[in-house]
């Protein structure tokens, strides 16, 4: 039996910044994981990801997991929400921005 | 110190030009990032969880005012105004973006560096004592060689795609401060029978996730056999070293499969061949590099403003305590200056204290710097007269801490804070134990310790070789962190054994306060210190206080 598909988002770098970035429902990509499609079908995840591959602006491109919140979807692993947010140590990255989720 | 000559600078700056055509071609799309990747790990250039990471080697650890005030000036102007020194005698830029990287890459040629081999299946920047050249125990400053091994492993035609990265570190006294047995060859400075100067050599060794200690292939090698040497060790595992597995590529698995007999016979084999080869151009060429290295003028003066701030200033005295070590003249200080203030992330300094550290290297220290693979900066030539006038400038700027060698002294790798390969976060915790120990006021009580801590298996960190060991990992998404002890990566080197079950994020900092009141409780008197406490002992009282709820149910 396969495992349950847990839902995921897409998400990359920026190539020129180098910036974490979400792949919206309209296909832009957001700088904000509220922002990004969660996906709960894994066919279409899989879709979507060979979609964010083939563009020439985003490097890294990969599924994640995340979960609906209040505002939008959520990180569900501490990496990505580390990712989200910015590091501990500093308030650099998105939280600079309150881009944070 | 080492100036580049009108060769390295050309080759420099070709490089930074051929890399700015590759980054063009890439931001046009005219290059994949499957082609892409390989171009920029040859250029140090990562890309991690928040974005691109530059690697700058600071080859053996040296580095002069002017190169400190430019990676000051890159920091400020292409980062976010801080760099992060690592383990490996490197910089980190977290933050640069990717059309940003060739102007950083000149802006480091402009004053003789690069981040050439800083990453990739190569031979990585040469690491030494960072108290080279000054140490009171030196047999010879090791840095000549190191900078021989820097321009031969530098772009070299044959050793530009190995099975995997490869390192080494030399040192030229017989205490051990570069961690030599945690290297691909390690080089450790001996005499022959004769007096003159030559080279231990170890191979195979390494952290990560199967940490070995290097095996001595060589008791003495003459030190004029060196490059060809070390040529037959690399070119004997880039036949044999496995390129099927990734987790066994490295020369350490080499050694383990082949068996250290069979190994050194190759390797022995191929260096009676290079040796005829090598007519002599590397000896011709390290006498002249040698020059370079020639020891600063060193000043005449009257100790008395050293003795008098000694005599009247305890926070003076307790920094000349705990941060100088003995020169090789008795009128002389190595200076460490401690990036491990309380809150601080161990190795970071901002342009700022980079500005202020080149300054006073001018003013004080013959305008030389070191970074040590503990994450802080060495000024290693003071005179004791100018020590009361430097550590006041260094207070104003927070870079006065007293704590090197001491339980706040940590090594800490960026982690999942930063780090695309971390499991779990490093910086944290260094913040948690160090801001914990503050507030237990026990440092000077528990004296020389050192706490290393990896946000993953690779090691970083060092966790291996610290008397307290720390490494974080993902346990089903949430962090834990699994204690090692008995580590020691210097002459005495031993791999910490695993002391049991891990602990979470919250327990990780009470379950190190419990080991350090263990070891006050158990010590036979003040001047035993933690790692004798624990050789005398073994590791079963400090198990006892780490898992004490275990050790009441075992007893029931």
């Amino acid at each position: 039996m396969s495992r349950r598909f847990t839902p995921k988002i897409v998400t990359a770098n920026a190539l020129e910044e180098g910036d974490v970035i979400f792949l919206t429902a309209d296909d832009i990509w957001s700088r904000d994981h509220r922002e990004a499609e969660l996906i709960e079908d894994e066919a279409r995840a899989r879709l979507r990801l060979l979609h964010a591959l083939s563009q020439p602006h985003v490097v890294g491109a990969c599924l994640a997991e995340a979960r609906m919140g209040e505002n939008g979807p959520e990180p569900v692993r501490l990496r990505d929400a580390i990712r989200a947010r910015g590091p501990s140590n500093y308030p650099h990255g998105k939280q600079e921005h309150g881009l944070h989720v | 110190m080492y100036e580049y000559d009108d060769f390295d600078a050309d080759f420099v700056r070709a490089r930074v030009a051929r890399f700015r055509a590759q980054v063009e071609r890439r931001l046009e799309g005219a290059l994949t990032e499957e082609e892409f990747r390989p171009l920029r790990l040859l250029n140090g250039l990562y890309l991690q969880l928040h974005g691109y990471m530059l690697r700058v080697a600071i080859p053996y650890g040296t580095l002069n005012g002017r190169q400190m005030r430019q990676l000051a000036m890159i920091a400020e102007r292409w980062d976010k105004g801080y760099g992060h020194f690592t383990t490996r005698q490197n910089v980190q830029f977290n933050w640069p973006r990717l059309s940003d990287v060739p102007d950083m890459l000149e802006a480091l040629a402009e004053v003789g560096m690069h981040a050439i081999q800083t990453s990739g299946n190569t031979i990585r920047n040469v690491t030494a004592d960072h108290f080279a050249g000054a140490a009171a125990d030196e047999i010879e400053d090791p840095r000549p060689h190191a900078e021989l091994l820097r321009q031969w492993s530098t772009d070299h035609p044959e050793f530009q795609f190995l099975p995997r990265k490869f390192k080494i570190a030399i040192t030229g006294s017989p205490h051990d401060r570069a961690v030599t047995r945690a290297n691909d060859i390690g080089l450790r400075m001996v005499r022959g029978p004769g007096g003159e100067s030559g080279f231990e050599v170890s191979v195979g060794g390494g952290l990560g996730r199967t940490p070995v200690a290097g095996r001595v292939i060589r008791p003495f090698l003459p030190a004029a056999d060196l490059l060809p040497y070390v040529e037959a060790i690399v070119s004997t595992y880039n036949m044999l070293g496995r390129r099927d597995n990734k987790y066994k590529a490295r020369i350490k698995i080499t050694l383990l499969e082949h068996g250290p007999e069979a190994l050194t016979a190759r390797i022995e084999e191929r260096f009676a061949q290079l040796r005829r080869e090598f007519r002599g151009t590397d000896r011709q060429m390290l006498a002249r590099i040698r020059r370079q290295f020639a020891p600063p003028p060193f000043e005449e003066k009257p100790l008395a403003p050293y003795e008098a701030a000694r005599a009247a200033d305890p926070v003076f005295r307790a920094w000349t305590d705990t941060n100088l070590t003995p020169h090789r003249r008795a009128d002389h200080a190595i200076v460490t200056v401690s990036l491990k203030a309380p809150g601080a992330t161990p190795g970071d300094a901002t342009s700022a204290q980079m500005r202020l550290l080149a300054d006073l290297a001018g003013k004080y220290g013959h305008d030389e710097l070191r970074i040590s693979h503990e994450q802080n900066i060495i000024l290693p030539h003071v005179h004791r007269a100018d020590l009361p006038a430097l550590h006041a400038a260094l207070r104003g700027a927070g870079l006065a801490t007293a704590n090197i060698g001491l339980a706040s002294d940590i090594i800490a790798c960026p982690g999942m804070d930063y780090c695309a390969l971390a499991t779990a976060r490093s910086i944290p915790v260094a913040r948690g134990i160090a801001a914990r120990i503050g507030e237990l006021k026990l440092e000077h009580e528990i004296g020389p310790l050192k706490i290393r801590i990896s946000g993953c298996i690779n090691a970083c960190g060092h966790h291996h070789v610290g008397h307290i060991g720390i490494l974080g990992l993902d346990r089903a998404g949430v962090e834990n962190y699994q204690i090692t002890l008995g580590g020691d990566g210097t002459e005495t080197f031993a791999i910490g054994k695993r002391a049991g079950p891990g602990f979470a994020h919250d327990e990780i900092v009470p379950a190190v306060e419990r080991l350090l009141r263990a070891y006050l409780q158990l010590r036979r008197d003040r001047r035993e210190t933690f790692i004798e406490t624990f050789r005398r002992l073994g590791g079963a009282p400090f198990r006892a206080a780490l898992y004490p709820s275990k050790d009441k149910a075992d007893a029931a």
